[in-house]
């Protein structure tokens, strides 16, 4: 009975709390962080990581600053309701699970707060020198694009420093098959489309090879290296061949030295958190 | 009358040789001319004074195979069609017949179903509404007023109606089961079969038998204590419930640690089948919750993750078939069991979400063969039945580690389709490995209860998605097709040699049935979750299926 005492009171506060200032009702209790670290893990660690450090596909969320949410009521606006172009669903609507209760929500958040770690004094890297590489001599610009300057072949990478951790992005720089970028993102389709590296063949012996901007069984859409897009008939080629070799040349250290990709990743993680 | 004469509608029964008639568009095969003409007449008939669907009709619907009377098509679940004018050589002209839109979100998950020239189909949000199967277009719409708190899970999906009468039935998300009048849409009777609030809800397509509405609950997610219920078709009074965790002092309770069974899971959100003559029906049951965690419910936990085989009248388990024991992956058992006579051989075969084709004798649920049908890694032995066991490192850990199949399943709810004309049994599949780590959650009343996280493995291979087509007497997957990405389409063979499925880039392709080669495909511009299904009016072939948000009908010109 007092349990249920309990969970009512607590769910009058956080009804109240909705409609009123959306204070977290929940804020630093251990017990909630603890019950979040668990919710966390169902629900959003399949793109966040575990630890919410993140992963290959969402924002780290230790990071003290982020560049959605500047309080409780705006994560709890935007676990409930996603963010609308971006891979961020809202609270149960990814057709797997059951979501999440307001209650649940501001556990989630509660432990977010508990993992957060103090951005360092001085950030990482050299930004204006990581810009300079990138559309200079690292080349990164003759494929990539950022604010509309540079290259079409690979990602646009505008927001990846905002969501990304520093780890993936460098990971993805020196072992850029180990993880294959995600393309395109229907938003009926389990899967979005991946970078791989086609080379299709046509009847009249065209060789095009490219990163495949969408496929499915029967047609194809490929990009070449000179940003030309090629849309193709899979049964009317010659032949046609998919590797999960990602088109991105690998930069060892001795080609891109630690410190010049960490300038790099501060240039990225600068724009990235605008 | 004499236009399905010229058109040369031609039908065969689902258990006639596996020889095919050549296409013939002048006449009828001789040899089945008495039949067709009867046929004809039955029609016309139908066509002309809607005859109510009784269970006779169902019992012998391959009888009349220009209308789908239930979930699966007939009682055995075959998903097969007897209409044969699409067909190998005529597929190359298909066309899009209409689309109906239906305004919702989400994942469309339903199987029409179409008596005599009116469709009837279910959308998300407890839609449900009637069409002219000629044209597409509404003869009535209605939905249901839900409350804003139910609780579903993955999705606010609903799989489809059964028939009876002068009545179509549908669960909802909220625990109830309507009938709705098949004229107007109007509501006839609304009965609560449980508390919404503690996760309980419906999304099966029900099953009519004799005079009964048959339907099983969802809520595996949040540790609901699963069911199966029939209710009287005329008036909704609950006739009898199959608890699937059984209760203190039945057998199979003492397969639940302590109080475990109370929030054991088990639920029946797939439609299961029905032997007429043996007046049993087949009915298969999903995880034990919480679903990704074996700890504080130690035992076999029956009767999760297993087939029952329940008496009509009464509900009373004659036999029942646990297909993974101790489930800590989320394996429900979910798929439909499929009635197939072999010989004298009365059996019912089901490839289960856990990686594995199981055929069992119907007669007694001994189980006779299992084998792999797609990548696992969480079993390596038998017991003396046959049976794959869980090896050591099957379980979840607080670290996590990589377990095949993945939560999905090797196949999930998708319906399969067994064609008696190749013999084979065509399921589609997934590879996909996760990673399985534990998340201890305490059961709260309405709240998630999974007791476990799972994620896609990083390092792992791309999954894989296929249509494959299974020989039941070895288990052997004789020949498949490899989509782009893995698919949540059913599947649905036709005696025109032809298998018809979806993608998940929102193709409706049909095959050969021997060979898998795609013959045909058209873009429908939404993701499938549902399954096709095959009918005809005056004399034309129809197959319909849901995609996106809408309900496609594909004819000949």
């Amino acid at each position: 009975m007092r349990q249920r005492l309990r969970h009512a009171l607590i769910a009058l506060t956080i009804c109240s709390a909705c409609v009123a200032n959306a204070q977290n009702p929940l804020a630093n209790d251990p017990r909630a962080a603890k019950a979040g670290e668990y919710e966390f893990r169902i629900n959003c660690a399949l793109c966040h990581g575990l630890g919410a450090r993140g992963g290959g596909r969402g924002p780290d969320l230790t990071r003290a600053q982020k560049k959605f949410a500047h309080s409780d009521a705006e994560m709890f606006q935007i676990i409930s309701n996603g963010i609308p172009g971006t891979a961020m669903p809202a609270n149960g609507t990814n057709g797997q699970g059951v979501g999440m209760t307001d209650e649940e929500i501001w556990q989630i958040i509660t432990y977010i707060h508990s993992q957060e770690v103090k951005a360092p004094a001085k950030p990482l890297g050299n930004g204006a020198h990581g810009k300079a590489l990138f559309y200079g001599d690292a080349n990164c610009s003759m494929c990539h694009m950022i604010n509309g300057k540079g290259g079409r072949f690979g990602p646009e990478l505008t927001a990846v420093g905002g969501s990304r951790t520093r780890e993936a992005i460098i990971d993805s720089v020196r072992n850029p098959t180990r993880r294959l970028a995600w393309g395109l993102t229907e938003s009926t389709k389990e899967f979005p489309q991946e970078y791989e590296t086609a080379t299709a063949v046509t009847e009249d012996g065209t060789k095009i090879r490219g990163v495949t901007l969408n496929e499915d069984s029967f047609s194809v859409q490929i990009m070449d290296a000179s940003e030309q897009i090629h849309m193709l008939d899979k049964t009317k080629l010659r032949s046609f061949r998919k590797t999960r070799e990602s088109a991105m040349p690998k930069y060892e250290p001795d080609v891109l030295s630690d410190k010049d990709l960490d300038d790099i990743v501060a240039y990225l993680v600068s724009v990235g958190a605008k | 009358m004499s236009a399905f004469g010229e058109i040369g509608l031609r039908w065969r029964s689902a258990s006639s040789s596996a020889r095919r008639f050549l296409p013939n568009r002048t006449g009828i095969a001789t040899r089945k001319r008495w039949a067709t003409q009867l046929l004809s007449i039955t029609l016309l008939l139908g066509a002309t004074i809607h005859a109510q669907v009784n269970f006779e009709r169902i019992v012998n619907s391959a009888k009349e195979p220009q209308n789908w009377l239930t979930y699966s098509g007939d009682y055995s679940g075959k998903r097969f069609s007897a209409l044969d004018q699409i067909n190998t050589n005529t597929v190359h002209a298909l066309t899009a017949k209409w689309v109906y839109q239906t305004a919702a979100t989400g994942k469309l998950e339903t199987t029409p179903l179409v008596v005599d020239g009116i469709l009837y189909a279910t959308a998300q949000d407890d839609r449900a509404f009637a069409l002219d199967a000629r044209t597409g277009r509404p003869i009535w719409m209605y939905q249901r007023q839900l409350p804003s708190d139910i609780r579903p899970c993955c999705g606010r999906v609903n799989r489809g109606l059964a028939i009876l009468g002068d009545k179509v039935f549908i669960g909802t998300l909220d625990a109830h089961v309507i009938a709705l009048d098949t004229k107007t849409g109007a509501v006839i009777w609304d009965v609560s079969a449980a508390d919404y609030r503690t996760g309980n809800s419906f999304t099966v397509a029900p099953l009519a038998v004799k005079n009964l509405i048959v339907i099983g609950i969802s809520g595996g997610e949040y540790g609901v204590r699963g069911f199966i219920d029939a209710y009287d078709a005329d008036t909704g009074e609950r006739k009898w419930r199959f608890y699937t965790v059984p209760g203190p002092g039945e057998p199979g309770h003492d397969t639940w640690e302590g109080d475990s069974w109370k929030v054991g899971g088990a639920p029946a959100w797939n439609t299961g089948t029905y032997d007429p003559k043996t007046n049993q029906i087949f009915w298969p049951t999903g995880n034990p919750s919480p679903s990704n965690r074996g700890q504080g419910r130690a035992g076999d936990n029956l009767y999760s993750n297993s087939l029952l085989a329940l008496n009509a009248d009464t509900g009373k388990l004659n036999w029942y078939f646990q297909f993974t024991k101790h489930d800590e992956h989320d394996w429900d058992a979910t798929q439909v069991p499929v009635m197939i006579d072999a010989g004298d051989k009365r059996l019912i075969e089901q490839a289960d979400r856990n990686g594995f084709f199981y055929v069992i004798d119907r007669t007694n649920g001994k189980l006779l063969s299992a084998s792999a049908y797609g990548k696992t890694t969480w079993t390596d032995s038998k017991d003396t039945e046959g049976r794959p066991v869980a090896n050591q490192n099957a379980s979840p850990t607080l670290a996590g580690h990589t377990v095949c199949p993945g939560a999905l399943g090797t196949t999930n709810f998708m319906s399969p389709t067994y064609d008696p004309q190749t013999g084979l049994f065509y399921v589609t599949a997934r590879d996909q490995c996760d990673i399985f780590s534990t998340a201890p959650q305490p059961y709260e009343a309405g709240h998630a209860f999974y007791g476990s996280a799972y994620f896609p493995s990083e390092e792992a291979e791309p999954y894989l998605g296929f249509l494959k087509a299974i020989d039941p007497a070895t288990g052997e997957v004789k020949v498949k097709f490899q989509h782009t990405s893995p698919t949540w389409s059913g599947v649905l063979s036709t005696a025109g040699g032809l298998v018809f499925s979806g993608d998940a880039e929102g193709n409706f392709i049909a095959f050969d049935a021997t060979s898998l080669k795609p013959l045909w495909h058209f873009q429908m511009g939404g993701a499938v979750y549902a399954a096709p299904i095959a009918f005809a009016v005056d004399g034309k072939e129809y197959v319909a299926i849901a995609a996106g948000s809408a309900i496609y009908a594909f004819g000949l010109p």
